[in-house]
């Protein structure tokens, strides 16, 4: 009896200990999602007396409007580009944060590697547009080192915005493929090359699949979020930065149709979920 | 197979030399033990013969060949770590054949070898097993199957029982000692542990602060150490006045030699021991720590000096406890003599 209590005790600790991050994302996930939920499926917003009612027209327009499907699959596009971009270059960076450089340097440089969080991303968008813009910092620059003439200008173009979404999310990568990388006993790659492996076959049979984790981690953390980009498509893009997260930006801001920006919104967490699924036997065995 | 040899190897670290002028021979299949604290430059010289580490100055030969400038991968050696370093993402099998995927020998050669490395670490049938579901014991003979299954040239042991607990310990020991035979592999092995250096070897090396302090066969090493640092460093020594009354100094010693006993060496008495060749001396009991076999002793001498016998305990001579007057004696030819420092 006395240790069925200690156990219930320590049970009932744990959930005084959990209960605050758990009210807390059921306030700040469920409760929005739910109304979100609601939203969808209703043909007027139900406040100041509107006349209302349940509907699956919302979800009928996706189906209905090709437009819609074109411009997810050119955001699930966009996603796939820019993680494959920030796993290209955040890969090799966190291998020489965790593997090449000791001491204060890597601290120096970690820094460095978060201090994009550290400003505000609007700000960080805007300045893009001043680099990347004809006759701005990059244009001017490359004509003062180069003997020719160059024009350019990236600015409103999808170029743009895969770099301004590339150095918003980039910090992801490294930090995640970081972790796994860091792991990595140094004695797995020692042994490695005591058996005559050299670096390609060190990196692609122990490296990489020891680092996947990280890896899939990173590349979930930046596709999913990059899908339903609105703001450096709308900025940096211009007239080619029309996605399925700016639509869904419009019927919430401009249009005022939020029951067909919620149902555009599930749309695309649905299609999200789905290619995470699909991906998750991936996972798993990273895992393993 | 080879011999490797090593000759007046430097490597320094900022101002510290890790290692100091160390020449040493490694004979073709023996088993040498590099032996000494931490920080005395025998993990670095293990490291420096895998390739690991270059050496600034000095040269180091795997057989004919001058290997001072070979990275590790093209050296042709096998080593086992400390932790085994087994590849997690990997079965034993594919951990096994990986040096062998490297030399691209082929599926059935693979298998084949594969097949007889784990037959002579007698882990025949978990090849499909992962590293983690394998006991300590069994990961490190799977570290020692994937070390030597590309037959290399020499085989190089970092603590390489250090994780496992005694008993476990002392069965390989004596496994490690069966396979290096059954192979004939040239092997050193780095470790801390004068005792599983004394088992497993045919030659000892002790190092301290990078410079070799004496090497050679075990048993001349214990019974003749080079200075006091092997004398102690290598089981203990009790370090004897300069001649008191009673202390016999053996024929031929040097000037200047110090005196010392191994504390094994000496018998504990109530009266005055008879006989010729004798060194004796007066002192208290002033602890007795039973161990097992084995007892140790702590006796205060007249002079205030301290002497440690290790004795069976039926030697202790009955009724013997704290504070007791007792006679030490030991053999003349026992008594170590110390060459004086430098």
């Amino acid at each position: 009896m006395a240790g069925g209590t200690a156990i219930s005790g320590a049970r009932a600790g744990l959930i005084a200990l959990l209960s605050p991050a758990y009210l807390w994302l059921t306030a700040a996930i469920f409760l929005p999602l739910s109304a979100m939920l609601f939203f969808s499926l209703v043909t007027e917003l139900p406040f100041g007396g509107a006349e209302w009612a349940f509907t699956l027209e919302n979800y009928r327009a996706f189906f209905e409007t090709p437009t819609y499907a074109t411009l997810l699959w050119k955001s699930v596009r966009l996603g796939l580009i820019v993680t494959v971009v920030c796993l290209l270059v955040g890969f090799p960076c966190a291998y020489v944060l965790a593997k090449a450089i000791r001491g204060r340097a890597r601290e120096a440089l970690f820094l460095l590697v978060i201090l994009p969080f550290w400003s505000n991303s609007l700000v960080r968008i805007f300045s893009w547009a001043i680099v990347l813009r004809g006759n701005g910092v990059l244009d001017l620059g490359l004509n003062a080192l180069l003997p020719f003439e160059v024009d350019v200008s990236l600015m409103f173009t999808t170029h743009a915005i895969v770099i301004g979404l590339v150095h918003s999310y980039l910090p992801y990568v490294i930090l995640t493929s970081y972790l796994a990388l860091q792991a990595i006993d140094d004695n797995l790659i020692d042994a490695a090359r005591s058996m005559g492996a050299g670096k390609p076959t060190i990196l692609w049979r122990l490296v990489l699949p020891l680092s996947l984790p990280g890896l899939v981690a990173g590349a979930v953390l930046i596709f999913v979020p990059v899908v339903g980009a609105f703001m450096e498509p709308r900025i940096l893009g211009g007239r080619v930065g029309t996605y399925y997260g700016t639509v869904i930006e419009d019927q919430f801001v401009a249009v005022y149709n939020w029951p067909l920006g919620a149902a555009l919104s599930f749309i695309l967490l649905a299609v999200v979920l789905f290619i995470l699924a699909v991906a998750s036997p991936m996972l798993k065995r990273a895992q393993a | 197979m080879a011999r490797v040899s090593v000759e007046g190897i430097v490597k320094r670290y900022g101002t510290v030399a890790a290692l100091d002028e160390v020449s040493l021979d490694f004979e073709d299949g023996g088993l040498f033990a590099l032996l000494g604290p931490s920080g005395s430059g025998k993990t670095t010289l293990l490291r420096a013969i895998a390739g690991f580490v270059f050496p600034d100055r000095g040269r180091i030969r795997i057989g004919d060949q001058p290997v001072e400038r070979v990275p590790v991968e093209k050296r042709d050696i096998g080593m086992m770590f400390q932790n085994y370093a087994l590849f997690p993402n990997m079965s034993v099998a594919d951990n096994v054949g990986f040096g062998l995927r490297v030399r691209k020998v082929g599926a059935a050669e693979e298998r084949r070898r594969v097949g007889e490395a784990l037959e002579l670490v007698q882990l025949e049938g978990f090849g499909g097993r992962k590293p983690h579901e394998l006991s300590g014991g069994q990961r490190q003979r799977v570290a020692l199957a994937r070390a030597i299954v590309t037959n290399p040239r020499v085989l190089l042991l970092d603590e390489p029982l250090s994780a496992l607990d005694k008993a476990l310990r002392v069965d390989m020991q004596f496994e490690l000692r069966r396979i290096q035979r059954e192979i004939g592999i040239t092997t050193i092995l780095v470790t801390h542990d004068q005792e599983e250096a004394l088992t497993l070897s045919d030659r000892i090396g002790i190092l301290r602060d990078g410079r070799l302090v004496q090497a050679g066969p075990p048993r001349e090493v214990y019974n003749a150490p080079a200075d006091l640092f092997a004398a102690t460093f290598l089981g203990e020594a009790n370090i004897l006045p300069g001649g008191g009354a009673g202390i016999v100094v053996p024929e031929g010693v040097a000037p200047g030699a110090v005196l010392a006993v191994r504390p094994e060496a000496i018998a504990m008495t109530r009266t005055e021991p008879e006989g010729a060749g004798l060194s004796k001396c007066v002192g208290v009991l002033e602890r007795r720590v039973f161990a097992g076999a084995m007892a140790t002793c702590l006796v205060r001498r007249e002079d205030g000096g301290e002497m440690k016998v290790v004795s069976r305990d039926q030697d202790i001579p009955a009724g013997l406890t704290e504070g007791d007057r007792l006679w030490l004696s030991w053999p003349v030819d026992k008594t170590l003599a110390i060459p004086p420092e430098g």
